[in-house]
């Protein structure tokens, strides 16, 4: 009887919605909460400390710097983190969950908009991670005398560096909203985008478009933590409108549209 | 209470859902019939929002399900027990879920306890549970926000006896205590146990809604006394339609009480009076006569 009691109907009739920075916390939490999500995790950061040992062992002695190691271990933060970015959307059609997380909410763009504030906020513990890795490299290269030790980080290269690696993830989001399929979605996130600069570095009238819409190439200065121009800010801004906000406009619209299964 | 109005839903030149309304009041237990591929699931899905109507409307408390600002907190669902996170522990499944519509993590452990998840259940992953098992969890996880309406899609699936027994029990006192129940099954027996209204659906369209009382009141009452001709007698000189069974009974096509009248009258021993088909057998003539039409 007593847990019975527990069943009984009382449904409260005014309930606020869920608040969206709530949302994102929770779909953060769906991040890594599950094996998977977990093992990723976990291979980005065995990477990321397996090439500073690299580096610390080869390489030029002066590139062993803080800021040579935050370089290193930014790559394959770039490249595995925007997996997890699509996973966490095409999880839900893959593991079907999405029946329950659009039941109950039932406004969908509120859960992409959780989702992608969950990926902004993974991709800044990343960078975290990155630069607690590469300082830990560095006091090894100081201890070891095989670096010069400097500390020496610009705020340019940070800020530059968090950029990326949120532009990136954002992409995977985009990617997994508007393909709603996990082998899917990573097989074209790795190769359309990348097929694209193939062919603009090919095709010579294709390569004007290339300087303005192909990633790689708009990114390029920002990889290298330079200071960028006006100009080069305009095609970062316009490869990123192309590659992260169409597909993501596009993927919103279908998500919006269809029907959860 | 939900309201169902005139709901269609077309896949191409296929129409899954044809034109189904119905209601379902608060303080009962609505079963929701129809073979496999008949709408029930579609149904449900506009109901709550997943699958836009191609035209026709339904609420659930007067409103559109999708305006509800935190729906979990006054509609439970279980729509497919299989639709749950493999790599999620059980305990896990339901605090994400207590996250997201803002309820006490105390209501995860409750509802654990209510549906017999143990402790240890609760810390196994979803993908290693049995059927029965997410059911349970589906279930925990439909009440977990305190909701007064259900809508279940198969829930006593996979479900031992005790289970089906429990769940009954469940839903009968979550109806007395007025809350609103729409329950889809195959087991017929079992809806017949736990309704109190059916709505049938068969090729997308309603082949009978109403009380359940009622509906299988129409196949009228099957009787039996001790003398068949004067029983027979009896019936007719009352006007009351009958035919025979092949086993000597009388099919009546009148309420229990007319025939028990008629007969009292006559002082006749009767040995059977009881409704002359279940919900199975209602099941079955409703849905093979309209099988027979879209046939023809």
């Amino acid at each position: 009887m007593e847990t019975t009691m527990q069943a009984q109907p009382r449904a409260t009739t005014r309930v606020a919605s869920p608040a969206v920075w709530r949302l994102a916390a929770t779909e953060l939490r769906k991040m890594v909460d599950t094996r998977a999500g977990i093992a990723l995790l976990g291979v980005i950061e065995l990477l990321v400390a397996a090439l500073v040992v690299v580096q610390l062992v080869t390489g030029r002695a002066e590139a062993r710097t803080f800021a040579g190691f935050f370089s290193t271990t930014l790559i394959p933060v770039s490249i595995l983190l925007p997996v997890l970015g699509i996973l966490s959307v095409t999880s839900e059609w893959s593991q079907r969950t999405a029946l329950t997380t659009f039941a109950l909410v039932p406004r969908r763009w509120r859960v992409l908009l959780s989702k992608a504030l969950a990926a902004g906020v993974l991709a800044l513990f990343a960078v975290c991670a990155c630069l607690a890795t590469a300082a830990a490299g560095n006091v090894f290269g100081i201890a070891l005398g095989r670096g010069n030790g400097s500390w020496h980080l610009t705020p340019t290269i940070l800020g530059e560096a968090m950029l990326m690696q949120l532009l990136f993830v954002l992409m995977g989001v985009a990617f997994g909203t508007l393909l709603q399929s996990s082998p899917l979605a990573i097989v074209v996130y790795f190769l359309i985008p990348n097929a694209w600069s193939v062919l603009g570095n090919l095709v010579a009238w294709l390569r004007s478009w290339a300087a303005w819409l192909d990633l790689n190439t708009t990114t390029g200065p920002l990889q290298q933590g330079a200071s960028l121009t006006g100009q080069s800010w305009a095609r970062v801004a316009a490869s990123a409108g192309l590659w992260v906000l169409v597909p993501l406009g596009l993927g919103l619209i279908r998500l919006i549209k269809g029907e959860v299964k | 209470m939900i309201n169902v109005n005139r709901l269609n839903k077309r896949y191409g030149s296929h129409v899954a859902v044809d034109g189904v309304s119905f209601s379902c009041p608060p303080g009962t237990v609505t079963g929701f019939l129809g073979p496999n591929g008949a709408g029930k699931s579609t149904t449900m899905r506009m109901i709550v929002g997943l699958t836009p109507p191609s035209s026709g409307s339904a609420t659930v408390h007067g409103v559109p399900y999708r305006s509800l600002l935190n729906p979990a907190r006054q509609v439970g669902l279980l729509l497919d027990a299989s639709a749950q996170h493999a790599g999620r522990t059980g305990r896990e499944t339901l605090a994400v879920s207590a996250q997201t519509i803002g309820i006490g993590r105390h209501r995860v452990d409750e509802m654990l306890q209510l549906v017999s998840l143990s402790d240890a259940a609760a810390k196994r992953r979803v993908g290693n549970y049995s059927l029965g098992m997410r059911q349970r969890l589906g279930l925990a996880h439909a009440l977990l926000g305190g909701p007064d309406v259900l809508i279940l899609d198969e829930p006593a699936n996979g479900l031992d006896p005790d289970g089906i027994f429990w769940m009954r029990g469940l839903l009968r006192e979550f109806a007395d205590r007025g809350g609103t129940v729409l329950l889809s099954s195959h087991l017929l027996h079992e809806v017949e146990a736990v309704a109190d209204r059916l709505v049938v659906i068969n090729g997308g369209r309603i082949a009978a809604e109403g009380d359940k009382a009622e509906l299988l009141m129409s196949a009228g009452v099957r009787v039996r006394a001790k003398d068949g001709v004067a029983l027979k007698r009896a019936l007719a000189s009352a006007g009351i339609e009958t035919r025979a069974t092949s086993d000597g009974a009388l099919i009546a096509q009148a309420p229990a009480e007319a025939v028990g009248q008629a007969t009292a009258a006559e002082g006749i021993v009767l040995v059977e009076l009881h409704p002359a088909g279940g919900v199975e057998e209602l099941f079955m003539a409703l849905t093979a006569a309209n099988g027979a039409r879209e046939a023809a």
